[in-house]
């Protein structure tokens, strides 16, 4: 219990600190880095002719689109003809094509889910080139994407901004600098970081065993900050190599909390910004305590669940003090794996240190809902988009409540807005409900599902869960390689990425053009504790809505079940 | 409007092409480098000698038969150990190990063969320790890891083993309490992680104490 408060102590300055160098980055302004990167963005702005000229918001979606569109089909080709290249000492063969597609599509989202296994299914040259590359971009995209929508609700033109410098900006002097040092804090604690081939050892007892290798740190690094999660192997930051010690896994928590958790403080530094020396901008703080509180409620159940253990195992006899240990690690234990999957399905990053689909079913209920919500800080950048609409959405109902015309940062939501952020709010519900509902319904859909009864309902809604947020943890039981969950998941991160943030810019473009109006007396306050419980409330209440009918028929039937 | 595409497009192309070189090539290049340079035993993956030959890795856990060894904690790959009979088919035409790969079970709370499992397991723990009592056994050492690979057990794990380990080697208790004590790793800082005891280290000194009496 103290080492999670300690943990969540040593996070608060960390994410104050980091806001405000995204904020000096985003705006152009002064950092200690320039001397050097200064001169490294202009060459790559010269050698890729990026005319650093201000976007509409209607460019910028075209420009994010067609550079995501052209990393795409490279890294398909490369998955399809990995075998031939060089840096494969494994031998690894080609990718399947419904498997590339997922892959690919998986890690251009910022999804990470995995359907392959890393030991057995790339070649280290597609690790790097294909996976840590994507792990980079995908992660400046989300926060170029978001910074954009800030950008132009604070702005009074929609004219603002490059999306290629954006992207270039946050790669060289936020997301690399982050990741050199990470990785070589996770190689003090373990991590392997080579580039020869796997070892084949001869134990004392006379056994072989193989143990893999390969360019894990470098990877392992970009999967948090860039809160990507896909693994270096198959069973991802449980293994000890991606995860060697209770110090790297600290490591790897703040990293995945650091950067989603920034962007809100960077927004509050925006919304702000005619006061000097803010620390913390009230209505980011207000957005960003909502936030705090929907993920320490979830912590909190979760911890409590898993520290309880499983009563079936009680039955047998033995001794359960350390908690439900199965699919866990005994150098974490529980408070460092309840932590690790709050914070991954929070904070929507997806690596895992301790197997989901053994969670007991409350704890596996918390970590499916947290993606279901899909706003506790949520991945990077996008998380505090996905906030922004419900923060819309709550003035507007609070206003109607209270007969006041709704108002946020001095622009009025009206009737367009309105609409495409009810749109925004169901694409992610409805994508995980009718995949839910059409993968049970068809054979080879449920022929995926490996445990029986309600578990297997779970299952399924996680995958999807996970493949709509664009967090890419799994309930890896499901035997999801198949042509059915390939093409379907795929095509659940695709809509679950793009449709939002392209809805979500056309919102900040409308509110951009706006007139400019001041706060009167009449007003609602949208940057106290009153609004931060209000939307903590739609949040919860639009959520429960929502999911509460197929959350009742798995994870909480199973808990009915064990607990008899 | 076409024009706009093209633009676009061919700036999204440079960039694309410059990312890659820069964070696919560059990047874990310059990294592997650092870390060589930095910690070459821990980039090489932490490998054990004994008598100038690696034996495993002291961050991956293995497997254990013999009765004067520790056993680790229950993996669903058999923490990638085989023997050369396993990589050929038998006459079912299966092949017991395919290749390297990490994961567990995936047996959610309610399912009937994770009972199965851990049942079959206590009798047999049961069986080679007459001497523990069935609520003495800890869960984490008859549940599976999440990785397949965990190197550690919990300490009560380690000392209901202790009898067993010491009746079998002819080692004393003292002896195998030692050795238990000096592999074992606290929380770091006394705060962060669990208690547990490396059981491939422990192993290996026991061989070598082992070795010793001889």
């Amino acid at each position: 219990m103290w080492q999670i408060a300690i943990i969540l102590a040593i996070y608060l300055p960390l994410v104050i600190l980091a806001g405000h160098y995204l904020f000096r980055v985003t705006m152009h302004q002064k950092t200690f880095l320039d001397p050097v990167l200064d001169k490294a963005d202009r060459l790559i702005y010269k050698i890729s002719g990026i005319k650093q000229e201000n976007m509409t918001g209607k460019q910028y979606v075209l420009a994010l689109i067609l550079s995501n569109a052209c990393m795409i089909f490279v890294g398909y080709v490369l998955l399809r003809i990995q075998s031939v290249l060089f840096l494969n000492p494994n031998g690894i063969g080609n990718m399947e094509a419904t498997l590339s597609f997922n892959t690919i599509i998986s890690f251009m989202t910022n999804t990470n889910l995995q359907h392959y296994s890393g030991e057995s299914g790339l070649s280290y040259l597609s690790q790097m080139l294909v996976i840590t590359f994507m792990m980079f971009t995908s992660a400046a995209t989300g926060y170029a994407a978001c910074m954009a929508f800030c950008r132009r609700l604070v702005a009074k033109t929609d004219t603002i901004g490059n999306f290629f410098v954006d992207f270039v900006r946050v790669i060289t002097r936020v997301l690399m600098p982050l990741s050199v040092g990470v990785a070589l804090l996770l190689v003090s604690q373990g991590s392997p970081q080579t580039l020869s081939g796997n070892q084949t050892v001869e134990t004392i007892e006379g056994k072989m065993q193989d143990i893999a290798l390969g360019p894990v740190a470098s990877l392992e690094s970009i999967k948090h900050v860039g809160t990507n999660g896909g693994g270096f192997n198959g069973a991802n930051s449980t293994t000890p190599f991606e995860n060697p010690t209770a110090i790297s896994n600290i490591i790897e928590i703040l990293s995945m909390m650091l950067l989603p958790g920034a962007c809100v403080v960077a927004f509050s530094l925006m919304a702000a910004r005619r006061k000097k020396n803010t620390l913390f901008g009230k209505q980011g703080l207000a957005i960003f305590s909502a936030m705090a509180a929907l993920f320490l409620i979830g912590l909190t159940v979760i911890y409590a669940a898993e520290q309880a253990g499983n009563p079936i195992i009680d039955s047998l006899g033995i001794n359960q003090e350390l908690g439900s240990m199965e699919g866990k690690e005994m150098r974490f234990g529980i408070p460092q794996s309840v932590l690790f999957t709050a914070v991954t399905t929070a904070f929507t990053t997806g690596s895992v240190n301790n197997m989901h689909d053994t969670l007991t079913p409350v704890g596996g209920l918390v970590a499916m809902f947290n993606m279901m919500l899909n706003v506790v800080f949520g991945g990077k950048g996008v998380g505090l988009m996905n906030m922004m609409m419900y923060v819309l959405l709550t003035i507007f109902i609070a206003c109607l409540m209270i007969g006041r015309t709704p108002q946020f940062l001095g622009k009025k939501i009206e009737e367009k807005e309105m609409k495409l952020i009810a749109l925004c709010i169901l694409i992610h519900p409805a994508i995980i409900l009718l995949f839910s509902a059409l993968a049970v319904a068809t054979a080879a859909g449920s022929g995926g599902i490996t445990n029986p009864g309600a578990h297997g309902l779970s299952q399924v809604l996680y995958e999807y869960a996970s493949a709509s947020a664009n967090n890419g943890s799994g309930f890896e039981g499901l035997s999801d390689n198949s042509y059915f969950w390939n093409i379907t998941t795929g095509l659940a991160m695709f809509f679950g990425r793009y449709l939002p943030i392209i809805i979500q810019l056309a919102v900040a473009s409308l509110l951009a053009k706006k007139m400019w109006h001041s706060d009167s007396t009449g007003t609602l306050k949208t940057d106290n504790a009153m609004f931060s419980f209000l939307l903590a409330a739609i949040v919860l209440l639009i959520g429960a809505l929502t999911f509460l009918p197929a959350l009742a028929l798995g994870p909480i039937t199973e808990h009915l079940q064990i607990h008899r | 409007m076409m024009k706009e595409w093209f633009r676009n497009g061919k700036q999204a192309l440079g960039v694309s092409c410059i990312m890659f070189v820069l964070c696919g090539l560059l990047y874990p290049f310059a990294v592997t480098g650092l870390a060589q340079g930095l910690f070459p035993y821990k980039a090489n993956g932490s490998l054990i000698k004994v008598e100038e030959k690696a034996v495993g890795s002291e961050k991956v856990g293995q497997a254990f038969t013999a009765p004067y060894y520790f056993t680790g904690r229950v993996s669903a790959i058999n923490y990638n150990m085989y023997t050369q009979q396993d990589t050929v088919a038998d006459a079912n035409g299966e092949v017991r190990y395919s290749g390297v790969s990490s994961g567990t079970f995936n047996y959610a709370p309610s399912n009937p063969e994770l009972k199965k499992r851990i049942e079959a397991d206590i009798e047999a723990f049961l069986t080679a320790n007459p001497t523990v009592k069935r609520q003495d056994i800890p869960a984490d050492l008859l549940t599976a890891s999440g990785s397949g690979l965990d190197p550690h057990i919990s300490l009560k794990a380690a000392d209901i083993q202790i009898h067993r380990v010491a009746k079998a080697s002819g080692l004393s208790i003292e002896e195998v309490n030692k050795i238990v004590k000096n592999n074992t790793e606290p929380r770091t800082l006394g705060l962060f992680g669990e208690d547990k005891v490396n059981v491939l280290k422990a192993n290996i000194d026991i061989l070598k104490k082992m070795k010793e009496q001889n």
